[in-house]
Protein backbone atom coordinates (compact mmCIF):
# COMPACT_ATOMS: atom_id res chain seq x y z
CA UNK A 1 0.00 0.00 0.00
CA UNK A 2 1.06 3.74 -0.51
CA UNK A 3 1.44 5.60 2.53
CA UNK A 4 1.25 9.08 2.61
CA UNK A 5 2.47 11.68 5.91
CA UNK A 6 4.24 14.23 6.25
CA UNK A 7 7.66 13.86 7.66
CA UNK A 8 9.90 16.99 9.81
CA UNK A 9 7.43 19.67 7.47
CA UNK A 10 7.68 17.69 4.10
CA UNK A 11 5.40 15.99 2.55
CA UNK A 12 6.77 11.94 2.34
CA UNK A 13 5.68 9.24 0.40
CA UNK A 14 6.23 5.48 0.61
CA UNK A 15 5.40 2.87 -1.37
CA UNK A 16 4.89 -0.82 -1.74
CA UNK A 17 4.40 -0.91 2.19
CA UNK A 18 3.40 -4.57 3.92
CA UNK A 19 0.61 -3.87 6.12
CA UNK A 20 2.19 -5.28 9.39
CA UNK A 21 5.33 -2.82 8.78
CA UNK A 22 6.04 -0.68 11.08
CA UNK A 23 6.24 3.33 11.09
CA UNK A 24 10.03 3.08 12.27
CA UNK A 25 10.53 0.80 9.23
CA UNK A 26 9.40 3.26 6.93
CA UNK A 27 11.03 6.30 8.43
CA UNK A 28 14.65 4.65 8.17
CA UNK A 29 14.63 1.81 5.20
CA UNK A 30 11.87 3.76 2.70
CA UNK A 31 12.27 7.01 3.66
CA UNK A 32 16.29 7.32 3.94
CA UNK A 33 16.11 8.50 7.83
CA UNK A 34 18.10 6.17 9.79
CA UNK A 35 18.29 8.57 12.46
CA UNK A 36 15.41 6.59 14.90
CA UNK A 37 17.34 3.63 15.65
CA UNK A 38 15.69 0.18 15.46
CA UNK A 39 17.04 -1.85 18.73
CA UNK A 40 13.93 -3.79 20.41
CA UNK A 41 11.15 -3.54 18.20
CA UNK A 42 9.52 -3.84 21.30
CA UNK A 43 8.57 -0.45 22.78
CA UNK A 44 11.39 -1.31 25.59
CA UNK A 45 14.33 0.84 24.70
CA UNK A 46 12.87 4.00 23.36
CA UNK A 47 15.68 4.39 21.18
CA UNK A 48 12.77 4.72 17.86
CA UNK A 49 11.08 7.68 19.37
CA UNK A 50 9.51 10.28 16.99
CA UNK A 51 6.71 12.90 17.71
CA UNK A 52 3.17 11.58 15.99
CA UNK A 53 1.07 14.66 15.98
CA UNK A 54 2.99 15.81 18.05
CA UNK A 55 3.14 12.97 20.72
CA UNK A 56 6.20 11.03 21.51
CA UNK A 57 5.45 7.44 20.83
CA UNK A 58 8.00 4.27 19.96
CA UNK A 59 7.97 4.22 16.07
CA UNK A 60 8.01 0.40 16.16
CA UNK A 61 4.74 0.25 17.63
CA UNK A 62 2.74 2.33 15.20
CA UNK A 63 1.58 0.56 12.08
CA UNK A 64 2.68 1.91 8.87
CA UNK A 65 -1.02 2.87 8.04
CA UNK A 66 -1.77 4.67 11.05
CA UNK A 67 0.62 7.32 10.29
CA UNK A 68 -1.34 8.12 6.96
CA UNK A 69 -2.20 11.51 6.76
CA UNK A 70 -0.17 12.30 10.10
CA UNK A 71 2.50 14.56 11.07
CA UNK A 72 6.03 13.06 12.21
CA UNK A 73 8.74 14.79 13.16
CA UNK A 74 12.46 12.87 14.25
CA UNK A 75 15.76 13.43 15.20
CA UNK A 76 16.66 15.20 11.60
CA UNK A 77 13.86 17.39 11.96
CA UNK A 78 15.07 18.66 15.61
CA UNK A 79 17.78 21.18 14.32
CA UNK A 80 17.41 24.40 12.68
CA UNK A 81 17.14 24.44 8.64
CA UNK A 82 20.77 26.53 9.19
CA UNK A 83 22.32 23.60 10.61
CA UNK A 84 22.24 24.82 14.13
CA UNK A 85 21.54 22.04 16.78
CA UNK A 86 18.55 22.12 19.17
CA UNK A 87 19.40 23.35 22.72
CA UNK A 88 19.10 19.60 23.89
CA UNK A 89 20.78 18.00 20.97
CA UNK A 90 23.97 20.50 22.32
CA UNK A 91 23.35 19.52 25.53
CA UNK A 92 24.00 16.58 25.04
CA UNK A 93 27.16 16.62 23.25
CA UNK A 94 28.87 19.26 25.39
CA UNK A 95 27.90 17.29 28.50
CA UNK A 96 29.27 13.99 27.30
CA UNK A 97 25.28 12.09 27.64
CA UNK A 98 26.60 9.99 24.04
CA UNK A 99 28.49 6.98 24.07
CA UNK A 100 27.68 4.92 21.56
CA UNK A 101 25.20 7.17 20.56
CA UNK A 102 22.57 4.26 19.33
CA UNK A 103 19.97 5.66 22.21
CA UNK A 104 20.61 9.44 21.63
CA UNK A 105 17.98 10.09 19.05
CA UNK A 106 15.36 8.47 21.28
CA UNK A 107 16.32 10.34 24.19
CA UNK A 108 16.74 13.80 22.46
CA UNK A 109 13.60 13.45 21.15
CA UNK A 110 11.83 12.41 24.66
CA UNK A 111 14.06 15.01 26.68
CA UNK A 112 13.05 18.03 23.85
CA UNK A 113 9.14 16.65 24.47
CA UNK A 114 9.72 16.70 28.54
CA UNK A 115 11.21 19.96 28.51
CA UNK A 116 9.11 21.86 26.72
CA UNK A 117 6.23 21.12 28.86
CA UNK A 118 8.25 22.16 31.71
CA UNK A 119 9.35 25.16 33.38
CA UNK A 120 12.80 25.69 34.70
CA UNK A 121 15.18 22.87 35.67
CA UNK A 122 13.09 20.26 36.19
CA UNK A 123 13.88 17.55 39.89
CA UNK A 124 16.10 14.53 39.08
CA UNK A 125 13.07 12.25 40.20
CA UNK A 126 11.08 13.94 37.09
CA UNK A 127 13.97 13.50 34.70
CA UNK A 128 14.10 9.59 35.55
CA UNK A 129 10.67 9.08 35.62
CA UNK A 130 10.51 10.73 31.98
CA UNK A 131 13.19 9.13 30.57
CA UNK A 132 12.24 5.52 32.47
CA UNK A 133 11.31 4.53 28.30
CA UNK A 134 14.68 5.07 27.40
CA UNK A 135 17.41 2.60 27.41
CA UNK A 136 21.37 3.32 27.53
CA UNK A 137 23.60 0.89 28.38
CA UNK A 138 27.08 2.88 28.04
CA UNK A 139 26.70 5.81 30.40
CA UNK A 140 25.01 5.04 33.26
CA UNK A 141 22.81 7.73 32.86
CA UNK A 142 24.36 10.10 34.98
CA UNK A 143 26.11 12.46 31.62
CA UNK A 144 22.32 11.90 29.75
CA UNK A 145 20.82 13.45 33.50
CA UNK A 146 23.53 16.43 33.13
CA UNK A 147 22.83 17.24 29.72
CA UNK A 148 18.99 17.14 30.34
CA UNK A 149 19.79 19.47 33.51
CA UNK A 150 22.14 21.65 31.16
CA UNK A 151 19.66 21.71 28.00
CA UNK A 152 16.86 23.07 30.67
CA UNK A 153 19.33 25.68 32.06
CA UNK A 154 20.00 26.98 28.92
CA UNK A 155 16.33 26.90 27.58
CA UNK A 156 14.94 28.25 31.05
CA UNK A 157 17.81 31.62 30.45
CA UNK A 158 16.27 31.85 26.51
CA UNK B 1 -2.43 -8.73 5.18
CA UNK B 2 -5.16 -5.93 4.58
CA UNK B 3 -5.10 -2.38 6.24
CA UNK B 4 -8.54 -1.07 7.03
CA UNK B 5 -9.33 1.92 8.47
CA UNK B 6 -12.49 3.13 9.19
CA UNK B 7 -13.28 7.36 9.92
CA UNK B 8 -16.19 6.33 11.89
CA UNK B 9 -17.82 3.89 14.66
CA UNK B 10 -20.74 2.40 12.20
CA UNK B 11 -18.08 2.01 9.76
CA UNK B 12 -15.76 -0.08 11.89
CA UNK B 13 -18.27 -2.07 13.09
CA UNK B 14 -19.30 -2.70 9.52
CA UNK B 15 -16.07 -3.35 8.27
CA UNK B 16 -15.34 -6.26 11.70
CA UNK B 17 -18.58 -7.95 10.52
CA UNK B 18 -17.12 -8.13 7.06
CA UNK B 19 -13.83 -9.14 8.19
CA UNK B 20 -14.07 -10.99 11.43
CA UNK B 21 -10.58 -12.22 11.56
CA UNK B 22 -9.55 -8.55 11.38
CA UNK B 23 -6.91 -7.47 14.81
CA UNK B 24 -8.63 -4.30 16.37
CA UNK B 25 -5.18 -1.99 16.43
CA UNK B 26 -5.37 1.36 18.22
CA UNK B 27 -2.03 2.20 20.22
CA UNK B 28 -0.49 -0.89 18.85
CA UNK B 29 1.67 -1.87 21.83
CA UNK B 30 1.02 -4.96 22.15
CA UNK B 31 0.02 -5.70 18.80
CA UNK B 32 2.50 -4.36 17.01
CA UNK B 33 5.22 -6.16 19.29
CA UNK B 34 3.74 -9.53 18.03
CA UNK B 35 4.12 -8.79 14.65
CA UNK B 36 7.20 -7.43 14.61
CA UNK B 37 8.82 -10.87 16.18
CA UNK B 38 6.08 -12.83 13.49
CA UNK B 39 4.22 -13.79 16.79
CA UNK B 40 1.05 -13.11 14.79
CA UNK B 41 0.10 -12.49 11.20
CA UNK B 42 -3.59 -11.28 11.43
CA UNK B 43 -5.39 -11.09 8.16
CA UNK B 44 -6.05 -7.39 8.45
CA UNK B 45 -5.21 -4.77 11.03
CA UNK B 46 -8.61 -2.68 11.75
CA UNK B 47 -6.84 0.33 12.84
CA UNK B 48 -9.26 2.80 15.13
CA UNK B 49 -7.11 5.73 15.31
CA UNK B 50 -9.42 7.45 13.28
CA UNK B 51 -12.48 6.62 15.12
CA UNK B 52 -12.92 9.32 17.50
CA UNK B 53 -16.01 8.71 18.99
CA UNK B 54 -13.62 5.87 20.87
CA UNK B 55 -11.61 8.91 22.28
CA UNK B 56 -13.86 10.48 24.26
CA UNK B 57 -14.73 9.69 27.88
CA UNK B 58 -17.91 11.79 29.61
CA UNK B 59 -20.32 11.26 32.89
CA UNK B 60 -22.77 8.77 31.73
CA UNK B 61 -25.74 8.87 34.62
CA UNK B 62 -24.19 7.93 37.57
CA UNK B 63 -20.98 6.17 36.06
CA UNK B 64 -18.11 7.46 34.10
CA UNK B 65 -18.10 6.43 30.45
CA UNK B 66 -14.63 5.67 28.97
CA UNK B 67 -13.70 5.24 25.23
CA UNK B 68 -11.83 2.30 24.32
CA UNK B 69 -9.22 3.87 22.75
CA UNK B 70 -8.97 6.95 25.47
CA UNK B 71 -5.07 6.60 25.96
CA UNK B 72 -3.18 5.53 29.40
CA UNK B 73 -1.75 9.49 29.65
CA UNK B 74 -5.58 11.07 29.52
CA UNK B 75 -6.66 8.51 32.16
CA UNK B 76 -3.76 9.54 34.53
CA UNK B 77 -4.11 13.11 33.70
CA UNK B 78 -8.01 13.78 33.14
CA UNK B 79 -9.66 11.00 35.33
CA UNK B 80 -7.44 11.06 38.57
CA UNK B 81 -10.05 12.89 40.40
CA UNK B 82 -12.65 10.53 39.85
CA UNK B 83 -10.68 7.31 39.28
CA UNK B 84 -7.88 7.41 41.31
CA UNK B 85 -7.68 3.36 41.50
CA UNK B 86 -7.64 3.03 37.63
CA UNK B 87 -5.18 6.33 37.14
CA UNK B 88 -3.01 4.48 39.95
CA UNK B 89 -3.25 1.65 37.35
CA UNK B 90 -2.87 3.25 34.23
CA UNK B 91 0.34 5.18 35.77
CA UNK B 92 2.28 2.02 36.10
CA UNK B 93 1.98 1.24 32.71
CA UNK B 94 4.98 0.78 30.03
CA UNK B 95 6.98 4.08 29.52
CA UNK B 96 5.40 7.61 28.89
CA UNK B 97 5.89 6.67 25.22
CA UNK B 98 3.66 4.13 25.87
CA UNK B 99 0.88 5.60 28.14
CA UNK B 100 0.97 8.13 24.92
CA UNK B 101 -0.85 5.20 22.92
CA UNK B 102 -1.64 1.97 24.75
CA UNK B 103 -5.60 2.06 26.06
CA UNK B 104 -7.63 0.43 28.09
CA UNK B 105 -9.84 -1.32 24.95
CA UNK B 106 -6.28 -2.56 24.38
CA UNK B 107 -6.08 -4.11 27.67
CA UNK B 108 -8.78 -5.56 27.73
CA UNK B 109 -8.70 -7.07 23.83
CA UNK B 110 -5.63 -8.65 24.95
CA UNK B 111 -6.88 -10.13 28.25
CA UNK B 112 -3.33 -10.80 29.57
CA UNK B 113 -3.55 -12.12 33.76
CA UNK B 114 -0.89 -9.24 33.92
CA UNK B 115 -3.14 -6.24 32.32
CA UNK B 116 -2.48 -3.53 34.71
CA UNK B 117 -6.03 -2.26 34.59
CA UNK B 118 -7.90 -5.69 34.95
CA UNK B 119 -7.43 -5.55 39.00
CA UNK B 120 -9.04 -2.22 39.33
CA UNK B 121 -12.01 -2.91 37.02
CA UNK B 122 -12.94 -6.02 38.67
CA UNK B 123 -12.43 -3.90 41.88
CA UNK B 124 -14.97 -1.46 40.94
CA UNK B 125 -17.57 -3.52 39.18
CA UNK B 126 -16.73 -1.54 35.49
CA UNK B 127 -18.95 -2.99 33.20
CA UNK B 128 -17.27 -3.43 29.28
CA UNK B 129 -19.39 -1.83 26.54
CA UNK B 130 -19.13 -4.33 23.46
CA UNK B 131 -20.62 -3.27 20.49
CA UNK B 132 -21.10 -4.74 16.73
CA UNK B 133 -23.89 -3.88 14.07
CA UNK B 134 -26.15 -6.78 16.15
CA UNK B 135 -26.16 -4.25 19.13
CA UNK B 136 -24.35 -3.06 22.63
CA UNK B 137 -24.27 -4.98 25.59
CA UNK B 138 -22.45 -4.78 28.62
CA UNK B 139 -20.35 -6.75 30.02
CA UNK B 140 -19.64 -6.99 33.89
CA UNK B 141 -15.41 -7.34 34.05
CA UNK B 142 -16.25 -10.50 36.13
CA UNK B 143 -17.55 -12.08 33.65
CA UNK B 144 -15.10 -10.50 30.71
CA UNK B 145 -12.45 -12.39 31.03
CA UNK B 146 -12.70 -16.04 30.50
CA UNK B 147 -9.26 -17.71 30.25
CA UNK B 148 -5.49 -16.86 29.29
CA UNK B 149 -5.27 -14.10 27.01
CA UNK B 150 -9.13 -14.75 26.09
CA UNK B 151 -12.37 -12.39 26.80
CA UNK B 152 -16.23 -12.45 26.04
CA UNK B 153 -16.09 -10.49 22.74
CA UNK B 154 -18.00 -12.29 19.95
CA UNK B 155 -16.13 -12.31 16.78
CA UNK B 156 -18.44 -9.80 15.25
CA UNK B 157 -17.50 -7.21 18.55
CA UNK B 158 -15.56 -4.55 19.60
CA UNK B 159 -14.58 -3.62 23.12
CA UNK B 160 -16.09 0.33 22.62
CA UNK B 161 -16.03 1.96 26.18
CA UNK B 162 -15.86 0.78 29.67
CA UNK B 163 -18.53 2.09 32.35
CA UNK B 164 -17.09 2.87 36.20
CA UNK B 165 -18.96 4.20 39.15
CA UNK B 166 -16.60 7.51 40.53
CA UNK B 167 -15.09 6.55 43.65
CA UNK B 168 -16.95 6.87 46.73
CA UNK B 169 -14.01 6.06 49.37
CA UNK B 170 -10.87 5.50 49.09
CA UNK B 171 -8.83 3.57 46.48
CA UNK B 172 -5.73 1.49 45.79
CA UNK B 173 -3.39 0.09 43.08
CA UNK B 174 -0.32 -1.98 43.57
CA UNK B 175 1.57 -3.58 41.48
CA UNK B 176 5.15 -5.86 42.33
CA UNK B 177 7.91 -5.80 39.40
CA UNK B 178 11.45 -5.45 38.81
CA UNK B 179 11.68 -1.80 37.85
CA UNK B 180 9.19 0.99 38.03
CA UNK B 181 8.55 1.19 34.55
CA UNK B 182 8.42 -0.95 31.82
CA UNK B 183 7.53 -4.03 34.06
CA UNK B 184 4.95 -7.06 33.54
CA UNK B 185 3.36 -7.16 37.06
CA UNK B 186 4.56 -10.23 39.06
CA UNK B 187 1.58 -9.55 41.11
CA UNK B 188 -0.88 -6.79 41.51
CA UNK B 189 -3.47 -5.33 43.66
CA UNK B 190 -6.10 -3.04 43.65
CA UNK B 191 -8.73 -2.10 46.49
CA UNK B 192 -12.26 0.05 46.56
CA UNK B 193 -13.59 0.93 49.65
CA UNK B 194 -16.57 2.21 49.05
CA UNK B 195 -19.11 4.57 50.94
CA UNK B 196 -21.69 2.62 51.27
CA UNK B 197 -19.54 -0.16 53.28
CA UNK B 198 -19.20 -2.50 50.20
CA UNK B 199 -15.74 -3.46 49.37
CA UNK B 200 -13.93 -4.25 46.09
CA UNK B 201 -11.02 -6.24 45.25
CA UNK B 202 -8.98 -7.61 42.32
CA UNK B 203 -6.06 -9.21 41.85
CA UNK B 204 -3.73 -9.26 38.91
CA UNK B 205 -1.19 -11.41 37.36
CA UNK B 206 -1.81 -14.77 40.22
CA UNK B 207 -3.69 -16.58 37.93
CA UNK B 208 -5.01 -17.39 34.61
CA UNK B 209 -7.61 -14.51 34.63
CA UNK B 210 -7.75 -11.42 36.59
CA UNK B 211 -9.55 -12.43 39.70
CA UNK B 212 -12.08 -10.94 42.15
CA UNK B 213 -11.11 -12.33 46.22
CA UNK B 214 -14.91 -12.39 47.03
CA UNK B 215 -13.98 -13.82 50.40
CA UNK B 216 -11.76 -11.14 51.10
CA UNK B 217 -14.15 -8.56 49.76
CA UNK B 218 -16.96 -10.31 52.11
CA UNK B 219 -14.78 -10.63 55.42
CA UNK B 220 -13.42 -7.39 55.15
CA UNK B 221 -16.95 -5.77 54.48
CA UNK B 222 -18.38 -7.28 57.64
CA UNK B 223 -15.07 -6.22 59.85
CA UNK B 224 -15.30 -2.61 58.48
CA UNK B 225 -19.52 -2.01 59.25
CA UNK B 226 -20.02 0.60 62.15
CA UNK B 227 -16.10 0.91 63.17
CA UNK B 228 -14.84 4.57 63.29
CA UNK B 229 -11.69 6.16 61.18
CA UNK B 230 -9.46 4.84 63.58
CA UNK B 231 -6.12 2.43 62.61
CA UNK B 232 -7.12 -0.69 61.78
CA UNK B 233 -6.13 -3.93 64.28
CA UNK B 234 -3.09 -5.55 62.64
CA UNK B 235 -4.34 -8.88 62.73
CA UNK B 236 -7.39 -7.46 60.83
CA UNK B 237 -5.13 -6.66 57.94
CA UNK B 238 -3.18 -9.76 58.46
CA UNK B 239 -6.30 -11.66 57.99
CA UNK B 240 -8.01 -9.85 54.53
CA UNK B 241 -4.28 -10.40 53.20
CA UNK B 242 -4.58 -14.10 53.82
CA UNK B 243 -7.43 -14.05 52.14
CA UNK B 244 -6.82 -12.52 49.21
CA UNK B 245 -3.60 -14.62 48.95
CA UNK B 246 -6.25 -17.45 49.24
CA UNK B 247 -7.90 -16.09 46.14
CA UNK B 248 -5.40 -16.20 44.09
CA UNK B 249 -4.50 -19.27 41.89
CA UNK B 250 -0.83 -18.43 40.27
CA UNK B 251 1.95 -20.63 38.82
CA UNK B 252 5.45 -20.50 39.17
CA UNK B 253 6.92 -18.69 35.42
CA UNK B 254 9.66 -16.57 34.89
CA UNK B 255 8.54 -13.59 36.80
CA UNK B 256 8.06 -15.38 40.02
CA UNK B 257 7.38 -18.48 41.66
CA UNK B 258 3.41 -19.28 42.95
CA UNK B 259 4.66 -19.14 46.62
CA UNK B 260 6.33 -15.51 46.20
CA UNK B 261 3.02 -14.38 44.12
CA UNK B 262 0.91 -15.60 47.22
CA UNK B 263 3.05 -13.98 49.75
CA UNK B 264 3.57 -10.70 48.04
CA UNK B 265 -0.17 -10.16 47.52
CA UNK B 266 -0.83 -10.40 50.99
CA UNK B 267 1.43 -7.73 51.54
CA UNK B 268 -0.27 -5.67 48.76
CA UNK B 269 -3.56 -6.18 50.41
CA UNK B 270 -2.67 -5.04 53.67
CA UNK B 271 -0.78 -2.45 52.73
CA UNK B 272 -2.80 -0.87 50.02
CA UNK B 273 -5.97 -1.65 53.15
CA UNK B 274 -3.82 0.57 55.50
CA UNK B 275 -3.24 3.54 52.92
CA UNK B 276 -6.79 3.22 51.88
CA UNK B 277 -8.03 3.19 55.88
CA UNK B 278 -5.52 6.06 56.80
CA UNK B 279 -6.51 8.01 53.98
CA UNK B 280 -10.24 7.66 54.07
CA UNK B 281 -11.95 10.99 52.11
CA UNK B 282 -8.68 11.86 50.44
CA UNK B 283 -9.88 11.02 46.85
CA UNK B 284 -6.56 12.12 45.56
CA UNK B 285 -4.57 10.11 42.99
CA UNK B 286 -1.49 9.02 44.07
Amino acid sequence: MRVTLTVNAEPATADDVWEGESLLYVLRERLALPGSKNACEQGECGSCTVLLDDVPVCACLVAAGQAQGREIVTVEGLADTDGALHPVQQAFIDAGAVQCGFCTPGLIMQTHDFLRRTDGVPADADIRERLAGNLCRCTGYEKILDAVRLAAGRMANQ
Amino acid sequence: MDFLQPHSLAEALTLKAAHLAAMPISGGTDIMVEINFDARRPEALLDLNQVTELTRWAPDGDLIRIGAAVPYVRVIGELGGALPGLAMAARTVGSPQIRNRGTIGGNLGAASPAGDCHPVLLACGAIIEATSVRGTRQIPAAEFYIGPKRNALAADELITAVLIRPATGGQQFAKVGTRNAMVIAVCAFALDLRADGSVGTGIGSAGPTPLRATEAEEFLTAELAGRSTAALPEPLARRFGELVAAAARPIDDVRGTAAYRRHALSVLARRTLAWTWNAKGDKKCA
